[in-house]
């Protein structure tokens, strides 16, 4: 395999990230600008300064133009990119390539969603015409399919299963309590969400990410050129992606408690990053806890839990915001909502904030000085997803 | 010998009980009526009647025709619709023969009278206002016939004919859920009269007396006249399925010679009388075995009569409950559709040659060893399979929440993940059996949009 990866050559130098909400009364070009602006606080550069942006809109716009005419740029090359729910991780991967290609000093990678304009619950894909003969399932539906299969493969009692997703649940909304930027910010206990009717499958609204709008921004540099700008740079580890070709929808030995794309991707990343052993080396995950059988696979498909092992690992804390490898400490998905283009680059928001020793103390993990973080999106089905794995770290390897 | 080479009847699973109608109007009724279910239409129950009367068989009719007083379209055909998910040729001719419940004998004595392999397809999904006779008494159905010389026959066509005159019986203008319907007296007097024209007419053609008749069966959705016929023949009478299923309307005479054919015995001669109109009489000599591997019998033993009436009325559109409040369907892309004819209507796959992998949809690409272009064509109507996973989604839009939604492991290879139907939520389980089912899923800016679905084997 010839994924090199860019270790070491990009840096974050500044970011910024709203708060994820039912945004009302701000449309897309509000959560951009606010975005942005913060952004560029972060970084001390202008808009001028920063040579190309790319901007990551699953569906609140079409083209560069989206972000050049409310931030009015002059004469910037603005790439608007979709890659289903890993869409902000996606602008950000382009433009870390192209400064590490040498085309430009710095760029800037901002995601965006304006969901709460279309006047329905949940997100809705906009129509492309077709055949009739597609799915129309929910998301919610084809992840539930995820905790019965693992249950039988493993042979977990499917009560007991249901106290652990729920436990991954109540762990992010814990972890989102003390999160300003998060959505929701109330402490849900197991027992609560257990009893919540079922929507899809056993999962009920608990088990499911909320919807907010909302906008994230990062500005990358050389890494060599990083401490002009800023004393904690964030340095780029790995950047990897993996496409699924749905042959999990076609191929009967399909089982439906993995989910193949994540797991290449961890394991380009971790090559591309020289990491062997992620539980202990990095100092936490911001992983895509969409669904909360999501958050159990990826527990396994990420490296952190042997094959069957996730759902103990849970139930020990292993994953809590004190545990030995603290996942979602900014209250995830779950807490957040989730606006498409902005997710991935609002994961990678609390990973600059947590390894720069910034984040608040009440959720502050013990394990920054470990230096390593990692963030992960899906999109897609079970069968048929892409997968994002990007890691970062405050240290240059020497 | 000219005469029916296949025949099937095909009856919805569900049924509403005449009582539950009664329940909620407070004027009650006995037995059941069949239903067709939200996903069905004539065109789908036609399909699924002609996949009953074809299988196992590899029959190349020239000519299809499709009759129902209520076809999904007008202007457009709903015959090709069943032409293409039967897998018929492009040489086949599919034409419509509709509007009328008389199109549905029409069609078939037209047939018997040709020389070419005619498939005849008939369904209907009756209508009526809440409470009305026609509710309670009708039912939906579809039949198929397949109408050629063989030496193998079901029954050979012995002779008939028919009697026309014009008077207002019942009638509904297109669009309308009602058909009303003149004072009974005045039409059963007709009937009366143009039955005896043509019984006498049909026997003297066929060389055959009266008493050589040993089944009537009576097609019509006037009752009265029904009964009346039935006595003034004074041979024994067929059950004519109004305790159960209902009168079909244009199927209603292919419906009730099917179940007749299947209950005869070899060398009994059957009349076919049916009076909507006018009055026609088809006379057949039964010289094979009902083919069908479900039977009339075999279709009322096994349908579901716990509808409520409430999901009854919401299926057939009179009541419009709250939708789930997610985006409805946009319409079919027509030139999508026809690029994928043969999946989207005739549910074919494709198989890599090499590896053998199934694809569903059929790709040019195989996902088992990547060889491009190497792929036969899989027909997969007729495969069954198993559910291995299988959820509930009370989100998605659906015509009638919740979707049963199943990953489903094909007999002999291949896997879908597909929705279910005719079935509950409570009625799936992981290893449960099922079989495809011709269905429209939904409909958006009029464009009905036809797909498969999977449902327990009965």
């Amino acid at each position: 395999m010839s994924s090199h990866g860019i270790k070491d050559k990009v840096a974050i130098i500044g970011m910024g990230c709203t708060p994820f909400r039912e945004h009302w009364d701000k449309g897309t070009d509000d959560l951009l600008i606010d975005a942005a602006n913060e952004t560029f606080g972060s970084a001390g550069l202008d808009k001028d300064q920063v040579d190309a942006y790319w901007l990551g809109t699953a569906q609140s716009g079409m083209s560069g133009v989206t972000l050049a005419a409310p931030l009015k740029l002059q004469r910037k090359p603005v790439t608007r990119v979709e890659n289903y729910c890993a869409t902000g991780s996606e602008a950000l991967r382009q433009a870390c390539y192209a400064v590490a290609a040498g085309a430009y000093d710095t760029a800037m990678a901002i995601g965006v969603e304006k969901v709460k304009d279309s006047g329905f619950q949940g997100l809705n894909a906009f129509p492309i015409p077709n055949d009739g003969t597609n799915r129309t399932l929910t998301a919610a539906a084809m992840f539930s399919l995820v905790a019965p299969a693992y249950a039988e493969k493993y042979g977990v009692d499917p009560i007991v299963l249901r106290r652990t997703l729920a436990r991954i649940a109540s762990k992010n909304h814990h972890n989102g309590v003390h999160n300003p930027r998060a959505q929701f910010r109330r402490e849900m206990d197991v027992d609560a969400i257990c009893a919540m009717p079922a929507l899809a499958g056993q999962l009920s609204v608990m088990d499911c990410a909320g919807v907010a709008d909302g906008s994230a921004a990062a500005i990358v540099c050389r890494a060599e050129d990083a401490h002009r700008y800023t004393d904690k740079p964030l340095y780029v580890k790995a950047l990897s992606f993996v496409a699924g070709n749905g042959s999990g929808l076609l191929d009967p030995s399909y089982d439906y408690t993995t989910f193949a794309e994540c797991q290449w991707a961890a394991e380009d990343a971790y090559a591309q990053a020289g990491i062997t052993d992620p539980r202990s080396q990095l100092a936490m995950a911001e992983v895509h806890d969409c669904f909360t059988p999501t958050e159990l696979v990826l527990m396994e498909d990420l490296g952190f839990s042997q094959r069957g092992e996730a759902w103990s690992d849970i139930e020990s804390g292993m994953f809590d915001l004190g545990g030995e490898l603290p996942i979602n400490p900014d209250g995830g998905l779950k807490s957040f909502g989730h606006p498409v283009g902005a997710s991935g680059l609002r994961m990678l928001f609390e990973c600059w904030l947590q390894l720069r020793g910034e984040a608040p103390e009440d959720r502050r993990i013990t394990t920054a000085d470990r230096g390593l973080a990692l963030t992960h999106n899906l999109g897609g089905y079970p069968g048929e997803m892409v997968s994002f794995v990007g890691i970062w770290g405050t240290e240059l390897d020497h | 010998m000219r005469g029916i080479v296949r025949a099937a009847a095909y009856l919805p699973y569900w049924r509403l009980q005449r009582a539950s109608i009664g329940a909620f109007h407070g004027v009650g009724g006995k037995g059941t009526r069949s239903v067709a279910s939200y996903d069905e239409d004539p065109t789908t129950m036609a399909v699924e009647a002609a996949r009953l009367a074809l299988a196992g068989t590899s029959v190349d009719p020239q000519v299809l025709w499709f009759s129902s007083s209520t076809p999904t379209y007008l202007e457009k055909t709903n015959a090709t619709i069943a032409h293409a998910a039967l897998q018929l040729s492009t040489s086949c001719a599919a034409f419509d023969m509709g509007g009328a419940v008389r199109s549905g004998i029409g069609a078939l004595r037209a047939a018997l009278a040709s020389n070419t392999d005619t498939l005849v397809l008939a369904a209907d999904v009756r209508t009526g206002l809440p409470n009305s006779p026609d509710e309670s008494a009708s039912g939906d159905a579809g039949a198929a016939i397949l109408v050629g010389e063989s030496p193998d026959l079901l029954a050979g066509y012995l002779g008939g004919s028919s009697a026309t005159r014009e008077f207002l019986d019942r009638w509904r203008a297109p669009g309308d859920q009602r058909t009303k319907q003149w004072e009974e007296k005045f039409a059963q007097n007709h009937y009366v009269e143009l039955v005896g024209q043509a019984w006498t007419a049909a026997l003297e053609q066929s060389g055959l007396a009266a008493d050589d008749v040993d089944l009537v069966t009576i097609a019509t959705t006037h009752a009265r006249a029904g009964g009346a016929v039935g006595k003034q023949l004074g041979r024994p009478v067929a059950d004519n399925l109004a305790a159960t299923v209902g009168t079909a309307g244009a199927a209603q005479a292919a419906l009730l010679l099917i179940a007749a054919l299947e209950q005869a015995s070899i060398g009994q001669i059957v009349a076919l009388v049916a009076l909507s109109d006018g009055a026609d009489v088809l006379l057949f000599r039964v010289t094979g075995a009902a083919a069908s591997a479900r039977t009339v019998a075999d279709q009322l033993a096994g349908g579901n009569d716990a509808l409520p009436y409430a999901k009854y009325l919401a299926w057939r559109g009179v009541m419009s409950p709250e939708p789930p409040r997610r985006p409805e369907p946009a319409r079919v892309s027509a030139s999508a559709a026809g690029r994928s004819v043969d999946w989207k209507f005739g549910f074919v796959g494709s198989r890599d040659r090499e590896s053998g992998a199934l694809h569903m949809p059929p790709a040019r690409v195989s996902f088992d060893g990547g060889n491009i272009d190497d792929m036969d064509p899989a027909p997969m109507a007729a495969a069954v399979g198993t559910v291995v996973t299988f959820t509930i989604d009370r989100m998605a839009y659906s015509p009638s929440p919740p979707v049963i939604f199943a990953v489903v492991d094909f007999d002999g290879g291949g896997r879908l993940p597909i929705e279910l139907t005719d079935t509950t939520p409570e009625g799936v389980q992981v290893g449960t059996r099922v079989e495809m089912t011709f269905r429209r899923l939904n409909a958006a800016d009029g464009i009905a949009n036809y797909f498969w679905k999977a449902r327990p084997i009965r």
